[in-house]
């Protein structure tokens, strides 16, 4: 673990060594390797038993919502325990118009989940973010509850069968005529492994750009698209007097409000710029290849899961989020094999992680330098084995 | 000597916790440009008085004034807008954020560029930034604190984290600077230079109110005293005439005049 630690941090601070272009290409690079991994199919990594264009859809979902949580929890130190709730908020928008009792186009109602979602993160945020710490928690915990029993008893809203049938985001190029046609633009092919050796899989082919039943890969693609923009706005705005005055808040709220910050009103815009991308990635996760939700898709324990994604890869670092967000929702589906056991697996790494590394995975670039910083004040003091953790 | 304008009038300010009276029909002011000295032994209701006038309190009666209009019902980032910042007794800093960035926090005190602003990086969020940085590169090299622009606050030295205390309440641009203590903990050389930098941000054109034990401190920087005990005000008046005040010296008889 000590390990893993210390090659986390070295790599950390590495990268914030390089030159711009380089960093940049790098991102690039970075970038690219995703977009294409679900085709690559590299061994070990692939899901052999579940399609694996789902799972990456999966994963790009909770990272979204992870790196959107993370505003809430990371920057602002909002606890929120209902995030569940606005994915939800943000799902049914999209099934109820599109499909329930609208047939309005995915790329209006998209927009339009995203603005109610917000709303609903104001409305919730207006009474309950004047108090503080715990009251926050259990309230937003009572909230992704109650709204999915909302769901499961009002017809209007498909009650406990759900809503089926939500149309997928439109197609580029000619539409798929079945059984042969199968539309779109060209054909993009996958690989397939032979211990290292690649080869073309011939079976597996991605239309450009048919969002169908054959392949995940262009809702995967349309996914992170999103996560990639949402990334770029997240850093624009954290590195903003927005993103000063959510860390003073944080950090201190009565003497961030004697600096003139006014709390209250920076609190309730992390909580719904925080609920706007969870009804972003529930909008895009209702509209996916099974266009098919119910009550039973948004458990509370989902909920739990999403903190963990945040607190595990770090919180108020969005690369964190990221990480923390693709964990929990990769390791799950990759073993599959265990079954119930996995869960088991899953949750004891979840309580390791925290007692050898608090600060989480790939912590904000600040908190390795307090770490450091606070080591070399321990060993000039003389005490090498002493508690070094800081946050 | 020429009338100067009031800054702040606190006027018969008293104000109970349940039994306990912590200021008891206090009245006092402060004029343009000068350095009020709050002194009094522990527990006489300085920090209190701060309370009140920044807000943190409601008096339980009478009225607190900053340039003739009362403060009463506006919020603790609204009085801080309208020109009054304070220090803290105990410490307390944004840890987490660098140096710069606390100071960045208190000019932001009377910014309004927001997340659009933000995201578009519009020409109004440039010149806030812009305007910040060079106020508080500007206000941390007054201090004393250039090099220590990029530390985290948490790792900066006590002193260091003192004067950046002071800083982030100058970056607010404020009328009326209010420091409690500032000097706690400071060695006796170190105190002199304190003050001397007081009175170098009087000299800036800022108001002061200052609290601070340690009388002979006080008396060099000062130009008028307030003198609380048992939340009363027991005296007021030049550093002489405070010096020889027979309630003031038994006020502090037997009192430590280094304790801190
Ligand atoms: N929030 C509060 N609730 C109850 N009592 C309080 C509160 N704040 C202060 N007091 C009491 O009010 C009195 C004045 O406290 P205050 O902190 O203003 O003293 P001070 O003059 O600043 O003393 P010191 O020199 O030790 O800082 C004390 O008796 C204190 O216990
Ligand atoms: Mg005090």
């Amino acid at each position: 673990m000590g390990v893993v630690r210390t090659y986390l941090d070295r790599m950390a601070r590495r990268y914030a060594a390089l030159p711009r272009p380089a960093r940049l290409a790098l991102i690039v690079l970075l970038v690219i390797f995703f977009y294409v991994l679900p085709l690559l199919r590299p061994p070990i990594i692939t899901t052999e038993q579940i399609d694996f264009g789902g799972v990456m859809f999966g994963v790009a979902a909770t990272a979204l919502v992870a790196v959107g949580l993370n505003i809430v929890i990371g920057y602002a130190g909002l606890l929120d325990l209902g995030y569940i709730g606005f994915y939800l908020v943000g799902a049914y928008t999209t099934g109820v118009l599109t499909a329930y009792h609208f047939a309005w186009p995915f790329f209006l109602v998209l927009p339009l989940a995203v603005v109610v979602t917000m709303a609903t993160g104001v409305l919730l945020g207006w009474p309950t973010l004047r108090v503080r710490g715990d009251y926050l928690a259990i309230v937003t915990l009572g909230f992704g509850e109650i709204i999915r029993l909302i769901v499961t008893n009002v017809g209007w809203l498909g009650a406990a069968a759900g809503i089926k049938d939500i149309p997928h985001p439109p197609n580029i190029g000619p539409a798929p005529k079945p059984p042969f046609d199968q539309g779109g633009l060209f054909s993009i092919p996958s690989l397939q492994w032979d211990g290292i050796i690649p080869s073309i899989d011939q079976g597996r082919d991605t239309r450009f750009l048919i969002f169908g039943a054959l392949s995940a890969v262009p809702y995967y693609w349309l996914i992170l698209t999103f996560l990639i923009l949402i990334l770029f706005a997240d850093r624009l705005v954290k590195d903003s007097r927005v993103g000063r005055a959510w860390e003073a808040t944080r950090e201190d709220e009565d003497a961030a409000e004697l600096m003139g910050v006014p709390t209250f009103r920076f609190k309730l815009l992390a909580f719904a710029l925080g609920a706007a991308i969870g009804g972003l990635s529930g909008s895009l996760y209702a509209s996916s290849q099974g266009g098919y939700i119910n009550p039973q898709s948004f458990p509370l324990l989902l909920s739990i899961l999403f903190v963990a994604a945040v607190i595990v890869g770090g919180a108020g670092s969005r690369w964190g989020a990221i990480v923390g967000g693709t964990l929990v929702a990769y390791l799950p589906e990759r073993f599959r094999e265990f079954a119930d056991f996995r869960l088991l697996v899953f949750g004891l790494a979840l309580m390791i992680l925290p007692v050898y590394r608090p600060q989480g995975l790939l912590p904000p670039r600040r908190t390795i330098r307090a770490r450091v910083a606070a080591k070399e004040i321990d060993q000039l003091e003389g005490r090498d084995d002493a508690q070094t953790e800081v946050l | 000597m020429a009338e100067r304008a009031r800054v702040l009038e606190v006027d018969d300010v008293t104000l109970r916790f349940g039994g306990l009276t912590a200021l008891d029909s206090v009245s006092l002011h402060i004029d343009e440009g000068e350095i009020l000295g709050m002194i009094g032994p522990n527990g006489a209701g300085k920090t209190t008085a701060f309370n009140v006038i920044t807000g943190v309190y409601q008096p339980t009666s009478g009225a607190v004034r900053f340039e003739g209009q009362p403060l009463a019902g506006l919020k603790k980032h609204a009085i801080t807008r309208r020109g009054i910042a304070r220090t803290f007794q105990n410490i307390r800093l944004f840890n987490s954020m660098t140096a710069l960035e606390n100071v960045l926090v208190g000019a932001d005190a009377h910014h309004s560029s927001g997340v659009l602003s933000a995201l578009f990086r519009t020409s109004k969020h440039r010149r806030e930034e812009d305007d910040g940085h060079e106020r508080g590169m500007e206000l941390l090299e007054f201090m004393g604190l250039t090099s220590r622009a990029d530390e985290l606050a948490a790792n900066l030295s006590y002193g260091d984290q003192r004067r950046l205390e002071i800083a982030r309440a100058m970056a607010t641009g404020p009328k009326l600077l209010c420091l409690d203590e500032p000097a706690a903990g400071f060695n006796p050389q170190e105190k002199v230079q304190l003050m001397e930098l007081i009175k170098r941000v009087r000299d800036r054109g800022y108001t002061v109110l200052l609290i601070e034990h340690d009388m002979r401190l006080v008396m060099g920087v000062t130009d008028r005293i307030v003198v609380l005990e048992f939340g009363k005000k027991i005296a007021e008046g030049t550093p002489a005439e405070i010096r020889d005040d027979p309630a003031v010296i038994a006020a502090y008889l037997g009192v430590d005049e280094d304790a801190s």
